[in-house]
């Protein structure tokens, strides 16, 4: 057997390093060790935002300057308001409170920002990080400009941390706990969620997935990272003043993220000591060189991150990774899936022949362009109905008008007996529809299991908190044999756990087909699901369908290949420049001179 | 506050808003042709303020180095690559361009008799020296990732933003300067002075603002640069390749940015990193505009303008923070009018 | 090189291959143009005929050989095919909505106009003379057309650049009959002029009579060519669109 490391050995040898390293280094050392520290807290904050949530932030500095005040004005004043007197006396009491301050105005900001396209967001940080830049520097209150020392240290049962050895375990308790919460976070349903905020928030909302309130938990998980790395700056530093919580800061850390490897929780520690290092290092040499004082190592850190980032996107983490990979293999941690777990509940189906979808005279623009028009359709429990035509004849528009991914300029869709014309893509999959899509919307770099996954993600209900301290397991394990079973259903069971953007795309559309099933739906959309496929997998899909309809599921599918249609479905409807041409059964419609026109065109 | 003040407040908001409308002009432009978000429009501006005061000031101009330098990094890439495609009749042009145009230049700035030049050559010179950046930049930094998410290429203005203002360190030092007027003159309109350089100021913004509207309606490069910013497959397709267009936008962006630092220096005291408040000021306009309309960020920006001038007479210690608190409800108004999902990347 | 064995013909392509990340998308497809011919490449959706012609015209990186005018280029830059004559009027037309239909027109001479031929004015009327309709409209937005216009438009600015090889994807795409009649008749009319045309079309049937060769592109690879009238009347032609009873090709590949 090959040897390998367990990433649980890895993760011992890094504490018992940590733990030894006040005894051996020397207090310089220590210091700096406890600033990379703080930074990595901050910039593990900016790996959930910007690397995994595809949100940028340049303002993490001001929550970390929002968590240094508010604990320096707390633990310094001696006239606080009566109300607030109680908090007076200790740092922890402070640290409750600039934690609810900062998540409350990121909150705020998250309100604001968070719904626009995401290049307002960092634009509205930088503005935001600014202005409390200023309001630091200016307010009475908190000192000015200069502003003001006689901040306790932090005591911990009694014990005061005063020194840098001593305030050093905290910090990288704080680091540790910050990694583990993190890790775990992004390894459960809330997890799978935020993952597919960059690059599958449609999907996502289609699986249900309330897409804005995943961005504000990150943002305001980032901002509470922030906060309490400020916290312990200000109690190490005994001291506060407004220059390290400045734009340039924020600018700063988002460097260390990037550089580190973005997409990485440990890539943030990573460069948060490349950046620290090189900063002590800079700052001694290139004054001397440039023979006058000042901040030259920031033409340094600008230049390596264009080059970064033209040579390998991905930052440093993944370059390391590979090159120790060869000298100390590490052994990938194979998930295992769990059978014995009591299966999810599941829905009711609608008795075969109950009336599921019906779109009435549905109509949709695009500026002087019908997409859609006045199309009527039907399904019908347990029935398969197969919506074809010409390429740009109005398919998709048609589905995405179904599926709530787009509103109907004018008509009615009427789903298990209720109007959801003009309802979310969210609250239509709540009701029992799921879909797949004609341009495969799976996350290339996730597994097949944890993309199947997200279908299930209305029929769990742990959220953040639990998934950060590991409350959730027994729902995850049911959560993914679900996503196992249908996985196999499908016929992938041997590929589920390769990355989705390995398969080819006709087993990608299978694996979108796996992820509708996963939400237990009564009606299933499904988007050419065929194409792609060889004939055996054809069958095997065919053979499939035909089960989920006896079950008393209903199909509505879109498709072109006319041989795999005309075997399977129990209805067809034709269409052709946004309207229904043909409508019937499969047979009827094959001779259509009007379908055969359509298909074949023709000049004359 | 009596008219009076309020005439002056009002003068001093219009001609910052007028260089304000110039760089959000540059900036609007630049992310609908790049997507770039053009962090470093700020350092083009104090290093086109500063460059002339040094040559006012009888000083070799630092930035000339600058210029050679990026010139012999460009040579050297473009050079290289058009030798492996087999094209090296190309590299005489690439050299002429990015390297014995910034010789010449050195060549010739090193031989005048700098201080005693007149104005206008001082403004010339410095133009040649900081304009061509605009293109070498996009070149060296935002060319090889062209293709990359907005938030890629934000990364990356602000990564070359740091490192201008370092830059700017060391070629101007830590001192402010603030160059001679254009125009030592004083209107008196009825109840209020007009200086002559303010009025420089607005009537260059004004004219600069036509010229371009002209070069965009006008001439095939400018409805190129239009054509990519709405369609850039299209303008692909007509041989109008992104390589070319972004450096033409560049070249536009910089020149703004170092004529807005021409312009405003006899007024304000400019230090090497002042550049990044003055751009951020444009962002607010720009931002107003929601990136993509130029009158509006026009409009925006004489809004910022002039709010900027009265709260730094109502609350002056609070000024920079109610110019940037300002994007917040310009924000919460374009997500109340925003309503589709965009997916990033 | 020698020019010899290329002689009359204008664009041949040999083992082209794209890749969408690790999916293919055209596998080893080779296709052959004499210079002043129709050459149609159809077959059914999602089969790689806009991907082939993206990869002939450099938006799309490929492997495989493309030799245009006698000279060889590997996965090439747009910017070159376009400067040596070859024009692309991609499905999604691309025009520039807020521009006007003139405007559009002029921007088709780029390419030409930056080498120093400011002959627009000229080839503009030429363009206004096959696309009268263009002309009333010139002043109007590009956004405003209808579809078949909009179709017009974009033909129009592609013989904007003089093009020695004109390539059309799906023409008739989303067109009523009447306009689809016409785009084909303009079609033959071009070919008259001395232009070549590389055309993909869903519409075999109209693709077919204009069209002197023809290749059908099935799941990525080319699995019948001939010339375009023999072609018109063939059984399989019918399968491969509608697949009544045309189970063979499947079971091959399964």
């Amino acid at each position: 057997m090959k040897f390998e490391l367990s990433p649980k050995v890895l993760m011992i040898v890094l504490v018992v390093l940590l733990a030894l390293a006040p005894l051996v280094l020397k207090p310089y050392h220590i210091t700096v060790l406890n600033y990379i520290g703080l930074y990595s807290m901050v910039a593990i904050g900016l790996v959930l935002l910007t690397g995994v949530g595809g949100l940028t932030s340049f303002g993490q500095a001001a929550f970390v300057g929002l968590g240094a005040y508010t604990t320096a004005v707390l633990t310094t004043a001696s006239d606080l308001p009566g109300w607030l007197a109680w908090m007076g006396w200790s740092p922890w009491l402070s640290l409750v409170a600039g934690l609810i301050v900062t998540g409350t105005s990121a909150y705020l900001i998250g309100l604001v920002t968070l719904r626009l396209s995401g290049h307002f967001l960092p634009l509205g940080t930088i503005a935001w990080g600014i202005s409390l830049y200023f309001l630091f520097g200016t307010m009475g209150l908190l000192g000015g400009h200069t502003g003001f020392g006689g901040i306790p240290p932090i005591a911990v049962f009694g014990y005061e941390l005063r020194q840098g050895h001593q305030i050093f375990y905290l910090i990288w308790l704080f680091v540790l706990l910050a990694v583990i919460t993190t890790l775990n976070l992004l390894d459960s349903r809330e997890g799978r969620a935020i993952r597919a905020l960059k690059g599958g928030m449609i999907m996502a909302e289609a699986m249900g997935v309330n897409t804005a309130r995943s961005r504000m938990v990150i943002f305001v998980i980032a901002s509470l990272l922030a906060c309490a790395s400020g916290w312990l700056y200000v109690h190490m530093q005994r001291f506060v003043n407004p220059t390290p919580f400045g734009i340039h800061m924020g600018i700063e850390y988002l460097f260390m993220a990037v550089l580190g490897g973005a997409a990485h929780v440990w890539g943030a520690i990573i460069g948060a000591t490349v950046i620290t290092v090189l900063k002590q290092w800079l700052q001694d040499i290139l004054p001397a060189i440039f023979g006058q004082a000042g901040n030259f190592e920031v033409i340094f850190f600008g230049a390596l991150l264009v080059l970064i980032l033209h040579r390998a996107r991905g930052g440093l983490w993944p370059i390391l990774t590979s090159l120790t990979q060869r000298v100390v293999p590490v052994r990938a941690e194979q998930r295992q899936i769990d059978r014995n777990v009591e299966p999810l509940p599941s829905r009711e189906l609608p008795s075969k022949g109950e009336l599921l979808l019906d779109a009435r005279e549905v109509t949709r623009r695009f500026g002087g362009l019908i997409a859609c028009n006045r199309l009527s359709l039907e399904v019908r429990a347990g029935e398969i109905l197969a919506l074809i035509g010409p390429n740009g004849a109005g398919k998709s528009t048609m589905f995405n008008q179904v599926s709530g991914v787009d509103v109907p300029t004018s008509g009615k869709i009427t789903f298990l007996g209720k109007d959801v014309t003009g309802k979310t893509s969210r609250e239509i999959a709540r009701m029992g529809m799921s879909r797949t899509f004609q341009h495969v919307k799976l996350l290339p770099t996730m597994s097949v299991i944890e993309n199947v996954a997200i279908g299930a993600h209305l029929r769990g209900n742990r959220g953040v908190l639990s998934a950060a301290w590991r409350l959730d397991r027994q729902e995850e394990k049911r959560l993914l044999a679900e996503a196992a079973k249908q996985i196999e259903r499908v016929g992938l069971g041997d590929y589920m756990f390769v990355e989705a953007g390995s398969l080819a795309l006709g087993q990608q559309r299978i694996v979108e087909i796996a992820r509708a099933l996963t939400s237990d739906p009564c009606l299933l959309l499904l988007d050419e699901p065929a194409a792609g496929l060889r004939y055996k997998e054809k069958q095997a899909l065919a053979e499939l369908m035909r089960k989920l309809s006896a079950e008393g599921m209903g199909i509505l599918l879109v498709e072109h290949d006319m041989d795999f249609v005309m075997g399977l479905v129990d209805r067809v409807v034709v269409m052709e420049f946004g309207e229904k041409i043909s409508e019937g059964l499969p047979e009827e419609v094959q001779k259509d001179p009007a379908v055969l026109q359509a298909y074949l065109g023709g000049v004359e | 506050m009596d008219l009076q003040i309020a005439l002056i407040l009002g003068q001093d908001g219009i001609t910052n808003g007028a260089i304000y409308a110039l760089l959000a002009l540059a900036l609007v432009l630049v992310f609908a042709v790049t997507r770039v978000i053009f962090i470093p429009q700020g350092e083009f501006v104090a290093y086109g303020a500063l460059t002339l005061a040094m040559i006012e000031n009888g000083f070799f101009p630092a930035t000339m180095w600058l210029l050679l330098g990026a010139g012999v990094v460009v040579t050297l890439a473009d050079g290289v690559s058009a030798i492996r495609a087999g094209q090296s009749r190309k590299v005489v042009g690439i050299a002429g361009v990015n390297l014995i145009y910034p010789l010449l230049l050195l060549a010739l700035v090193w031989s005048l008799p700098l201080r005693d030049l007149p104005l206008a050559v001082q403004v010339l010179l410095t133009l040649l020296i900081v304009v061509p950046m605009g293109p070498m930049m996009y070149r060296l930094v935002y060319q090889p990732i062209a293709d990359a998410p907005v938030l890629v290429l934000l990364i990356m203005s602000i990564a070359a933003h740091v490192a201008m203002v370092g830059l700017g360190l060391v070629f101007f030092g830590p001192e402010g300067y603030r160059t001679s007027p254009f125009s030592n003159a004083r209107f008196e309109i009825g109840p209020m002075f007009v200086t002559g350089q303010t009025i420089w100021v607005i009537l260059s913004s004004l004219v600069f603002i036509v010229a371009l509207a002209l070069f965009f309606s006008k001439t095939i490069y400018g409805k190129a640069l239009r054509a990519t910013a709405i369609n850039p497959n299209g303008a692909r397709l007509m041989g109008i390749s992104p390589m070319l267009a972004g450096k033409l936008t560049f070249f536009l962006a910089a020149l703004i940015g170092a004529l807005s630092g021409v312009l405003i220096s006899p007024i304000t005291t400019i230090y090497y990193d002042t550049g990044f408040l003055i751009g951020l000021k444009g962002f607010v306009a720009a931002i107003i505009g929601g990136l993509s309309s130029y009158p509006i960020a026009a409009a925006g920006a004489l809004m910022v303008g002039l709010l900027e001038s009265f709260s730094s007479f109502w609350a002056s210690a609070y000024k920079e923070v109610i110019v940037f608190t300002l994007v917040i409800p310009v924000l919460v108004w374009r997500s109340l009018t925003t309503h589709h999902m965009e997916e990033e990347e | 090189m020698s020019e010899t064995d290329t002689r009359g013909t204008l664009l041949e392509v040999r083992d082209l291959s794209v890749f969408y990340g690790k999916v293919e998308a055209l596998h080893g497809a080779s296709i052959r143009l004499d210079e002043g011919s129709i050459v149609t490449v159809i077959g059914p959706n999602g089969a790689g005929k806009t991907t082939m012609l993206s990869a002939i015209m450099g938006v799309l990186p490929s492997v495989g050989e493309i030799r245009f005018r006698g000279a060889v280029e590997h996965s090439p830059e747009v910017e070159t095919m376009v400067a040596r004559g070859m024009n692309l009027v991609p499905e999604k037309r691309d025009l520039f909505g807020e521009m006007s239909v003139e405007d559009n027109l002029v921007l088709g001479a780029f390419q030409r106009y930056r080498e120093g031929k400011r002959d627009h004015g000229t080839t503009l009327g030429e363009v206004f003379e096959l696309f009268p309709r263009l002309q009333e409209r010139r002043a109007q937005l590009a956004g405003t057309l209808s579809g078949g216009e909009r179709q017009m438009l974009a033909v129009g600015r592609a013989l904007m650049a003089k093009p020695r090889l004109l390539m059309l994807d799906e023409p008739s795409l989303g067109l009523a009959p009447l306009i689809v009649r016409e785009i084909f008749r303009i079609i033959s009319e071009l070919r008259s002029r001395g232009v070549s045309i590389l055309l993909v079309e869903q519409n075999a049937r109209a693709a077919l009579q204009v069209a002197d060769y023809a290749y059908v592109l099935e799941t990525g690879e080319i699995t019948i060519e001939g010339p375009a009238s023999e072609l018109a009347n063939d059984p399989r032609i019918i399968e491969a669109y509608l697949g009544l009873g045309g189970k063979h090709q499947d079971a091959l590949a399964g």
